[in-house]
């Protein structure tokens, strides 16, 4: 498991390119298959680098928990691996497909299979909430009106709202709303990896809770793979199987979350072991899984 | 009697006596939910009459929302007639999505579209001829508005945003000049090649200069720029004013203690009252000059005579009338402009309707404005 890739090993002096990162040790027997792997990405603006020879690997099944401080470079990675971003060096392979090197075609059959939740929505302003869901299903489905409505009344009620929401327009929604029907819209073609950028933020404790949960239940009903950027320390406890860390342009840890209590970084022990953590850790038992 | 597809039974349906047997096979997965929506009303219509029916699930070998909800769906129509409904033989990873399945309540939302669109229809008839009265109320609502916060600028004339002005004058004045210039110019040559053309015949070449000069003087340089400034700046300040309500700007703005009137619109505005008379002005030359090169080269009126005609002619109140116009033109592309982009609403879908309003109303408010003012120069004999 440790030298996936050959060549992005020799770029980086025969050294590891996934040093310090813990693979997911799957939910059943076998080595997990790594559905999306990042390899020595290198993304800048003007000429200010943002990720800097960064590796990562997401496993099949997994709710990967990735955080960093503001402004590290979570977003730009995320829409750097679903190809929003150019990057100026690396590979990203999703499914096993290279996606710089795949056509058009192979590009939108990736494209079908995940879902994303962008940190600001991005929901169609001028379609109402139902459209809004249909839209995707639409383009790649064949299906009657009724079997439409009704779907996205279902989705509407797996995340947590019900069917009066239906007509209404993204501007006439809460923060919250938004945030569930930008989610709802991410799982409308029924993904087998789903992108979040902070899902949980905006929302109240509560409904955070909720949306924790809805996500684990997702993942274990649909054999969903979840890239969850939060900065939530709740969401990180409870539902992430494995944490990875940006800092300084590279992935400087990933794995559960005892690696992250027990690591020396300064960063990461600011993170997770202060003020506001000890709350969680305290309130929550840690999960012993394995 | 089974639904084939790709060699694949989805349903297969036995009957004995009042108990029926459906057994579900294969995907149930997105790119079967068409095919199974069929076959699971067909199966729903076949068998009226069942008392009892089983949903032998064992043999599924994926299921995912949309084959969940389909299963769903097959168990509300039978138990809606009062069928007992079993579903057997599911994989326990699927009972979270069913039990969260079982709960969605569909009433709402799908029942609110059709029958009642004769209705809508009326209703929006109604609608929009109220709205002409509550745009024009909106209008002297932001005059108001503009005038209260000019005369607290007036009052504290440090407060006024000079900088946003001169940017303003940019966008508006500047950078309109060679677009101005050239349609005016062409269109003085149009009107004066048309005038040779038709006039020649009776031998009334020379009449040519008068019709230029009291045309582009009076009328059409003044209305082609203001057409043109509404066109162009209207829908930018429309856009810009917008975007900036859909973005919560002007609220933030509002919240800070701020008048957007006086932060936003009121320099926009200012800058067209004084960029609309000095692009009149070059407009109009531009036109005298373009109608002069035509009838220099293509009527053989030398450049002298058409000068000594031109001022024999006009007048300086025909140039008057067309100067004085243009800051009232100004004042309302700017003011429409600024109601419009203030009902923008969340959508971009408004955004741009809103523009597109904004530019045909201020045209024809425009229009409208230069017969009145046709009206009371004839009337005062100016
Ligand atoms: N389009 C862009 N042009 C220039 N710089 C950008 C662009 N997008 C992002 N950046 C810069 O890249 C850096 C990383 O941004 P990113 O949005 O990934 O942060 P983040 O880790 O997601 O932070 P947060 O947790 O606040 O969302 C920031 O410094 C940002 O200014
Ligand atoms: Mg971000």
């Amino acid at each position: 498991m440790a030298r996936i890739s050959p060549t992005a090993a020799a770029t980086s002096n025969g050294q590891d390119p996934l040093a310090g990162q813990i693979p997911f040790k799957g939910n059943g027997a076998g080595t997990p298959e790594v559905i999306i792997e990042a390899r020595d990405i290198v993304v800048g603006f003007g000429d200010r680098l943002v990720l800097n020879h960064t590796n990562l690997n997401v496993y099949r099944g997994e709710i990967l928990g990735f955080v960093g401080g503001s402004g590290a470079g979570k977003s730009v990675l995320m829409r750097t691996i679903i190809g929003l971003i150019p990057k100026r060096q690396g590979t990203v392979k999703v499914f096993g497909v290279d996606m710089d090197a795949t056509s058009d075609a192979g590009r939108r059959a990736v494209e079908r299979r995940w879902g994303i939740l962008f940190q600001q929505g991005a929901l169609f302003s001028s379609l109402t909430v139902k459209e809004n869901l249909q839209f995707p299903v639409r383009e790649y489905l064949n299906l009657s009106q009724k079997l439409l409505d009704e779907l996205a009344i279902a989705k509407l009620e797996m995340v947590g709202l019900d069917a009066s929401a239906c007509d209404k327009y993204p501007s006439e929604l809460s923060g919250g709303m938004t945030k569930r029907v930008a989610l709802a819209r991410a799982l409308s073609l029924d993904p087998e990896i789903v992108f979040l950028d902070e899902p949980t933020s905006g929302l109240d404790p509560i409904g955070a809770g909720e949306f924790d949960t809805l996500i684990a239940t997702l993942q274990r009903t649909l054999g969903l793979t979840v890239f969850m950027v939060t900065h939530d320390l709740d969401s990180l406890h409870t539902v992430c199987d494995r944490i990875a860390v940006l800092a300084d342009g590279k992935v400087i840890s990933a794995g559960t979350m005892e690696t992250m209590l027990a690591s020396e970084h300064p960063w990461m022990r600011a993170y997770f072991h202060g003020k506001r953590s000890r709350a969680v850790e305290h309130a929550v038992p840690q999960p012993t899984e394995s | 009697m089974n639904i084939r597809v790709n060699g694949e039974k989805f349903l297969q349906d036995t009957v004995q006596g009042d108990r029926l047997t459906l057994s579900g096979a294969g995907a149930w997965i997105a790119i079967n939910a068409h095919t199974l929506e069929v076959a699971i009303q067909a199966i729903s219509r076949r068998y009226p009459a069942v008392k009892h029916v089983v949903i032998d699930m064992a043999r599924v070998e994926r299921l995912d929302t949309f084959g969940a909800w389909l299963l769903e769906r097959l168990t509300r129509v039978f138990s809606a007639r009062g069928c007992a409904t079993d579903v057997t033989g599911l994989s326990s990873d699927y009972g979270a999505l069913m039990s969260e399945l079982r709960t969605v309540k569909l009433d709402d939302g799908s029942r609110r579209t059709g029958s009642q669109s004769l209705f809508y229809a009326f209703a929006s008839i109604g609608e929009n001829i109220a709205s002409v009265g509550g745009s024009l109320l909106a209008i002297v609502n932001m005059l108001g508005a503009l005038t209260m916060a000019y005369a607290r600028v007036l009052t504290r004339p440090r407060s006024f945003r000079f900088t946003s002005l001169v940017h303003q004058l940019d966008n508006v004045a500047w950078r309109a000049v060679p677009i101005i210039l050239l349609i005016t110019f062409l269109i003085g040559c149009i009107i004066a090649q048309q005038g040779l053309f038709h006039f020649r015949k009776f031998g009334a070449d020379v009449y040519v200069v008068d019709m230029v000069g009291i045309l582009v003087l009076r009328e059409l340089g003044v209305l082609i720029v203001c057409i043109m400034v509404a066109g162009r700046s209207g829908s930018a300040y429309t856009a810009e004013l917008g975007s900036m309500k859909m973005r919560e700007e002007i609220d933030a703005l509002q919240t800070m203690g701020f008048d957007p009137v006086e932060v936003l619109i009121l320099p926009r505005i200012l800058a067209l009252l004084i960029g609309v008379p000095i692009l009149t002005f070059l407009g109009s030359m531009a036109a005298l000059y373009g109608g002069g090169l035509v009838c220099w080269l293509y009527g053989g009126i030398d450049p002298e005579i058409f000068l000594s005609r031109l001022k024999e002619s006009i007048a300086l109140n025909t140039f008057e009338v067309g100067m004085i116009k243009a800051p009232f033109m100004a004042l309302v592309i700017g003011v429409v402009a600024s109601v419009e982009g203030l009902a923008v609403k969340g959508s971009a879908e408004s955004l741009g309707r809103q523009t597109t309003a904004s530019v045909v109303e201020s045209i024809f408010l425009v229009i409208v404005m230069d017969g009145i003012f046709a009206i009371f120069f004839a009337s005062i004999g100016m």
